[in-house]
C-alpha cells in the first residue's frame, strides 16, 4: 500500500526565545501515515497540535525537525506551485470572495491549475447549482463551506486537506456533506481531515488518529480505537423490579446464563460497547 | 496533463478579478474615483484667487490632486485592502494554490494602474473643463508627466504593500492609513500653497514622496514662470527623481522583509 503522507518524528514549537518554558511545544515528535485513497481523520481537543501538524503538511508552516513526505515530496523544499497543483486545501472558515459569484470564483481558481475539473460539474457535486450566481456574501454558513470544498477540489487534487469541514452545520447539512466526501474518496482522492465531531470521524474515516498535547495518543480504525473492540461490554437489564448492569469480557456467555434465568424476553435489555466518544474522552482525559 | 499556467498568465487573470471586485465595492468606487472630484469641485468653488500671475489656486490644486491620486490609488488602496484580504482569508487561500506569489502582486499592480489612470483622467478632464488647466503642451512636459507618474505610482504601490503589515486588522486599516494620507496632503502642497506653510511643516513634508509629486505635477501643469515661486526657486526635477527612487528601493526591501500572509 502506498502512502500519500508519511511523517517521522515531526517536531514544531513556537515562541521568540529558546529559553525553556517560554516556547510552546505544539508538536512533540509524531509519526503518521496516510494511505493513498483513504479518509484519515485527525481528532483532538483545541490546542492538541492538529492545526500545526496539518499546516506543516500543507506547506504553510516550517518544522523544527522530522522527516516528511506528502505525495512523495517534502513541502519545505519542493517546487511549491508544481506540488500545490496536486493538492487541495480547505481551510477553516474564510470570508473571501464576498463580491464574486460562486461561478466566478470557481472559474477564476480553475485557471491556476494545469488540469482543473469542470466548473459546472464541481458546482453540481457540492450541490450549489441554485446558488451559482449568488455572491459570496449572500451564502449561508453551510453553502459557504460547500464553496470552500469546491475550491479545494477544483484543481482535481490527488490529496485533499479538510480542516474542521462541518463546524456550524445543521445535522442535515452534515449528512449531505458526508455524502460529498465519500463520493470524493470513491473517485480516488486521498483525504486528511481534522474534526471535533466523533460521529463524523466514525461515519467517514477509514482510520483515525487522536492527538493530545502534541503527540499521537492512538491511531486505528474507528471501531478499534483505544482498544474499543477489546473493551468490556456493558449489559443492562431489569430483574425483580430493579435495573442491573454488568461489565463483562464474555457477553455471550453472560447472556446465555441470563436468558436461562429469566423466562421469555429479558426486560429493558441493552448490550453496548463504549461509544467512540467515551473512548476518546478516556484517552484525552488520561493524558491530562 | 496540460502545462501549468505561468506567473504572468495567472497575474493577468488576477488583475481582471481585482478590477471586477473593485467595481463591485461601492466604497472603493466612491472613495477612489468620486471623492477626489468632489474635493476638486468644492475647493475650486471656494478658492478662486490668483496665487501668481496667470496661476489660480484651482490650477495649483488640480496639480496637487493629481499627485494625491497616485498616493490614493497605490499606497492608500493597498495599505487598506491587503490587511482586509489578510483577515478574510484571501491571502491564505491563494498561498494554498499553485498561483505564484508574484501573480498576486502583478494583479495588484494592474488594479493600481487601472484605478490610477481612471482617477487621473477624471481629474484632468475636470481640470481642463472647469479650471483652465491645459494638457502638457511640449514633449518635455509629457516626458516629465510620465516619469513623475511612473515613479510616483511605483513607490506608492510598493510602500502600500510595505505598510500593509502595520494595521492590526482589516477593519481598522482605514483608520490607520487614511489620516496619514490626509495629513500628508495638508503638509505637501495639496490643500494649501506649499510656500505659505510654516517651515517645519515644509521640512517634514520634504521627507515624504507626496511633496515631490505635487511639485513634479506643478512643473507639468503650471507655467514655467511659476518655478520661481517654489521653495528652491526651481522645479528640482533631479532631487524629485532621487527621493522617489530612494523611497521605491527602501519600500521594496521593507516589503520583501516584512510582508505577512496571515494575521499573527
Amino acid at each position: 500500500m502506498s502512502n500519500a503522507i508519511s511523517v517521522r518524528g515531526l517536531v514544531k514549537s513556537y515562541g521568540a526565545t529558546k529559553k525553556a518554558g517560554q516556547r510552546i511545544h505544539a508538536v512533540r515528535g509524531i509519526d503518521l501515515e496516510v494511505h493513498t485513497g483513504e479518509i484519515f481523520a485527525l481528532l483532538g481537543p483545541n490546542g492538541a497540535g492538529k492545526t500545526s501538524t496539518i499546516e506543516i503538511l500543507e506547506g504553510y508552516r516550517s518544522r523544527d525537525s522530522g522527516e516528511l513526505r506528502v505525495l512523495g515530496e517534502d513541502p519545505a523544499t519542493t517546487n511549491l506551485p508544481l506540488w500545490r497543483n496536486r493538492v487541495g486545501i480547505v481551510l477553516q472558515s474564510t470570508k473571501d470572495g464576498a463580491d464574486l459569484s460562486v461561478q466566478e470564483i470557481l472559474a477564476h481558481f480553475a485557471q491556476y491549475y494545469s488540469n482543473p475539473r469542470d466548473v459546472d460539474e464541481v458546482i453540481e457535486s457540492v450541490g450549489l447549482q441554485e446558488k451559482r450566481h449568488a455572491r459570496g456574501e449572500h451564502l449561508s454558513g453551510g453553502q459557504r463551506r460547500r464553496l470552500d470544498v469546491a475550491l479545494g477540489i477544483i484543481g482535481n487534487p490527488e490529496l485533499l486537506f479538510l480542516d474542521e469541514p462541518t463546524t456550524g452545520f445543521d445535522p442535515e447539512a452534515r449528512r449531505s456533506f458526508w455524502e460529498l466526501i465519500r463520493t470524493l474518496r470513491s473517485a480516488g482522492t486521498t483525504i486528511l481531515m481534522s474534526t471535533h465531531y466523533l460521529d463524523e470521524a466514525e461515519a467517514l474515516a477509514d482510520r483515525v488518529a487522536v492527538m493530545n498535547h502534541g503527540v499521537i495518543v492512538d491511531c486505528a480504525t474507528p471501531d478499534r480505537l483505544g482498544g474499543r473492540d477489546r473493551e468490556r461490554v456493558n449489559i443492562r437489564w431489569r430483574e425483580s423490579g430493579s435495573l442491573h448492569q454488568e461489565l463483562t469480557d464474555t457477553p455471550t456467555e453472560f447472556l446465555r446464563a441470563l436468558s436461562a434465568r429469566i423466562s421469555g424476553e429479558i426486560p429493558e435489555l441493552s448490550v453496548s460497547r463504549p461509544s467512540l466518544e467515551e473512548i476518546y474522552l478516556q484517552m484525552i482525559g488520561g493524558q491530562e | 496533463m496540460s502545462k501549468q499556467p505561468g506567473v504572468l498568465a495567472i497575474g493577468f487573470t488576477r488583475g481582471a478579478l481585482e478590477i471586477k471586485q473593485f467595481i463591485r465595492q461601492r466604497e472603493s468606487v466612491v472613495f477612489t474615483l468620486l471623492f477626489p472630484i468632489l474635493l476638486l469641485l468644492i475647493f475650486g468653488a471656494v478658492f478662486k484667487d490668483e496665487i501668481a500671475p496667470e496661476v489660480t489656486f484651482s490650477q495649483y490644486f488640480v496639480a496637487g490632486m493629481i499627485a494625491s491620486g497616485l498616493v490614493n490609488t497605490g499606497f492608500q488602496q493597498l495599505a487598506i485592502t491587503i490587511p482586509m484580504e489578510r483577515d478574510d482569508g484571501t491571502l491564505k487561500r491563494l498561498r494554498g494554490t499553485p498561483a505564484p506569489t508574484a501573480s498576486y502582486f502583478i494583479g495588484k499592480v494592474i488594479l493600481v494602474f487601472v484605478s490610477m489612470f481612471v482617477q487621473v483622467a477624471l481629474l484632468l478632464a475636470f481640470g481642463v473643463a472647469l479650471y483652465g488647466i491645459s494638457l502638457p503642451t511640449t514633449p518635455e512636459r509629457w516626458l516629465t508627466f510620465t516619469w513623475v507618474m511612473l515613479l510616483g505610482i511605483g513607490s506608492s504601490t510598493i510602500l502600500g504593500i510595505a505598510f500593509s503589515v502595520v494595521p492590526k486588522s482589516g477593519r481598522g486599516a482605514s483608520a490607520v492609513v487614511s489620516p496619514i494620507v490626509i495629513i500628508l496632503q495638508f503638509f505637501s502642497g495639496v490643500f494649501f500653497v506649499f510656500t505659505q506653510l510654516p517651515t517645519w511643516m515644509q521640512n517634514v513634508a520634504a521627507l515624504f514622496p507626496l511633496k515631490w509629486l505635487t511639485q513634479g505635477m506643478r512643473s507639468v501643469f503650471l507655467p514655467d514662470s511659476f518655478a520661481t515661486q517654489e521653495v528652491a526657486q526651481s522645479w528640482e526635477h533631479g532631487k524629485t527623481a532621487l527621493i522617489l527612487t530612494a523611497w521605491l528601493i527602501a519600500g521594496f526591501f521593507i516589503a520583501i522583509k516584512t510582508f505577512r500572509w496571515e494575521r499573527s
